[in-house]
């Protein structure tokens, strides 16, 4: 009888927030912004990266007024469906959400989607074939990354280089990140990309340092070993095993940043560091910092506008002469 | 030669060294500069001196995985081990940085950083220990426990985030040099010359490779079997923290996800490769040996720039040749007549005289 009565009770919500939802979209008059409900269901805490994350998401809702919901997974699809189910029925606005794995997730974003609330995707993307059961995903573009890398270093090599370096051959290494994966893929056509065009910069050895410090180290080692004063750039997939290759181009007795150009992607706190020591180059941003965009997608879609179904996180380049500056932002 | 190791241990390291040879031979005709040696800021440069210097967290870890690996029980937590070693180091260093303090607050003295850890280490070692001796636990069992859990409690320390640190005195461990050596080389050679004093100077070498050959009859010869395995699993577990603050030292952070990842499997290898009997006879020298054949296969493939996508491949077929090459069998189909005469088993008792 109880279970009779919680699925006649449900059935009943639902119809509700159904009509519900079509009246709303029917009438010509937007909500206002600090009337906004915004459901988030973050994947939990698992990354220095997924803190800054979440604290952008947080800490920009307060900003703009917009009141949050907010749940953490603990890395947990389970708990992640629980609270997107929680969040159908609290009737919230927008739901927002990082998947943790990128399978299963059909059945709930049906039931949003039946309910008239649209879901963002941040920074990760669902294996749904069913493109409508989201409005947009807005996260990196490792292509664009690898692009952005090549890019720089064709603008500023001759800028950055040692003075008595040529510039009719510019020798690369590459350290990649962890075999298969997709921003190590991306980052590596990206880059490529980029470089498409001038065949005076040259990629003499590229592999695989698994976005680990310990292994950059170890592979710079090698790689200096073989090519020794032959190395002019240094591409590197993440600023972790960017800064492992420092410390190996220094114990090599080669200055990092001078003798050897050094370009790394994220941007992370400790790359900063580096740069402000002059040590390395530049950093591509990779930024965890989706707070600003995701609600201006909100506020879109509240205002009942089309937004693109894809969206390109604003992300940086960060040369070495803004690092002194840059250094005391960045929270991650 | 004869003083350090023995004539029957000599001829069991035979096979290892032959493929070391081996792979050294093929360095010297192709790989262009693999055996340049340089004096860089007074200490030794160069690829043969990255496999040492590379190889010797593994060379340590191996060296207590010989031990426990000889009682007959086998290790698989010393990667997270290594993890929660330098984890704790590097919390003691920087304690604030998971909560976003750049300030360093007073260091704490260097014979703690390095002490304590190695404490915690001997703890996680002693707990596998007592699970495998004395609630009798399949070895593999009871140390995938610490190996599953271990990275997670490395990961609480640390909060999942890469504490890195300056600390001089510490990274000396790491990354410094002395007497024109890599500081890890050092303690290697330290480490090695300590355990093969314990086990070759004194009976417990014996007690490891009876309790491990024959438990029943070490149990009736009075052999205290719990005491020798507990103490095993109590030195693996030291080693690895060791091993642990070599790793975070050198990379001057404590990588929880990565740091260790794989090297209870590297260390196995190792072992094997070596020629260390399952329960039964060890070879600390075989061991080295084989922690330096897979070292130096890394090392040959990056400086040789094979194709990343290959690398594990490349590697198995390698490991594959090297295992073929010391397998007593295949020698024996090979070359008959020359090692027949040298299969004398009945050293064993002698050994820990000489």
């Amino acid at each position: 009888m109880l279970k009779f009565l919680e699925y006649a009770l449900l059935i009943a919500g639902l119809l509700f927030f159904q009509t519900g939802c079509r009246q709303s979209a029917d009438s010509d008059q937007p909500k206002d912004i600090s009337e906004i409900v915004v459901g988030f269901a973050q994947i939990g805490a698992e990354s220095a990266w997924r803190t800054a994350n979440t604290e952008s998401i947080i800490s920009e809702a307060k900003k703009r007024n917009i009141q949050l919901k907010f749940s953490d997974a603990q890395q947990k699809q389970e708990n992640q469906i629980k609270a997107f189910r929680s969040f159908i029925a609290q009737n919230v606005d927008v739901i927002g959400f990082s998947p943790v794995v990128e399978s299963g997730w059909g059945p709930v974003l049906r039931e949003a989607k039946e309910a008239g609330i649209p879901v963002i995707l941040v920074d990760r993307a669902v294996d749904e074939t069913d493109e409508s059961l989201w409005v947009t995903v807005i996260g990196s573009d490792f292509i664009l990354e690898g692009e952005r890398a090549g890019k720089w270093l064709i603008e500023n090599y001759q800028r950055v280089k040692r003075p008595d370096k040529r510039m009719n051959v510019v020798n690369i290494v590459e350290l990649q990140g962890t075999v298969g994966s997709a921003p190590a893929n991306d980052r590596y056509r990206g880059f490529r990309n980029a470089l498409a065009g001038h065949p005076n910069f040259k990629i003499i050895k590229t592999q695989t340092g698994e976005f680990t410090r310990a292994k950059g180290k170890e592979v710079m080692e090698a790689f200096l070993k073989s090519d020794g004063k032959k190395i002019d750039v240094l591409y590197s997939h993440n600023d972790d095993m960017a800064l492992g290759a420092i410390q190996a181009i220094e114990a090599y007795g080669q200055r990092p940043g001078k003798d050897i150009i050094i370009i790394s992607i994220d941007a992370v706190r400790g790359a900063f560091e580096a740069m402000a020591a002059g040590k390395l180059n530049v950093t591509v941003e990779c930024s965890p910092l989706l707070g600003p965009q995701f609600y201006d997608a909100v506020e879109a879609l509240i205002r009942g506008e089309t937004i693109p179904k894809r969206i390109v996180t604003d992300e940086g380049v960060f040369p070495m002469e803004v690092a002194e500056k840059e250094l005391p932002n960045r929270k991650y | 030669m004869r003083k350090i190791i023995s004539n029957e241990e000599f001829k069991r390291v035979l096979g290892p060294l032959a493929a070391f040879l081996l792979i050294m031979m093929f360095n010297m005709f192709f790989t262009p500069g693999f055996f340049n040696m340089q004096i860089k800021n007074g200490h030794l440069f160069g690829s043969f001196v990255d496999i040492f210097n590379r190889g010797a967290p593994v060379m340590i870890v191996a060296i207590g995985m010989t031990l426990v690996y000889a009682t007959g029980g086998i290790d698989l937590s010393v990667g997270s081990i290594m993890a929660i070693s330098g984890a704790v180091a590097a919390y003691m260093i920087r304690p604030d940085y998971t909560k976003g303090v750049i300030e360093y607050g007073t260091l704490p003295p260097l014979f703690a950083v390095i002490l304590i850890p190695l404490l915690v280490a001997g703890l996680l070692g002693l707990w596998n220990g007592i699970l495998v001796a004395y609630l009798k636990i399949q070895p593999i069992i009871a140390t995938l426990i610490l190996m599953v859990a271990g990275r997670g409690i490395a990961q609480l320390i640390t909060q999942g985030q890469i504490i890195t640190f300056e600390y001089p005195e510490f990274q000396f461990l790491g990354s410094g040099f002395l007497l024109g050596l890599p500081v890890s080389v050092i303690l290697v050679i330290v480490m090695l010359v300590l355990v093969n004093f314990l086990t070759r100077k004194t009976a417990l070498g014996i007690f490891i490779e009876s309790v491990g050959s024959n438990p029943t009859a070490s149990f009736y010869l009075g052999i205290n079997s719990r005491v020798i395995k507990l103490f095993s699993y109590l030195f693996c577990g030291i080693c690895a923290g060791l091993a642990g603050l070599i790793v975070t030292a050198d990379i001057k952070g404590a990588d929880a996800n990565n740091c260790g990842l794989w090297y209870e499997l590297d260390a196995i290898a190792s072992v094997i490769i070596g020629g260390t009997v399952w329960g039964g006879r060890f070879t600390l020298f075989g061991t080295l040996l084989g922690a330096i054949i897979i070292q130096s296969i890394t090392t040959t493939i990056l400086s040789r720039g094979v194709a990343p996508e290959q690398i594990l491949v490349f590697k198995a077929i390698v490991v594959m040749a090297v295992t073929l090459v010391q397998s007593s069998n295949m020698r024996k189909m090979i070359v008959d007549s020359v090692f027949v005469a040298n299969r004398k088993t009945d050293k064993t008792v002698n050994k820990g005289l000489n």
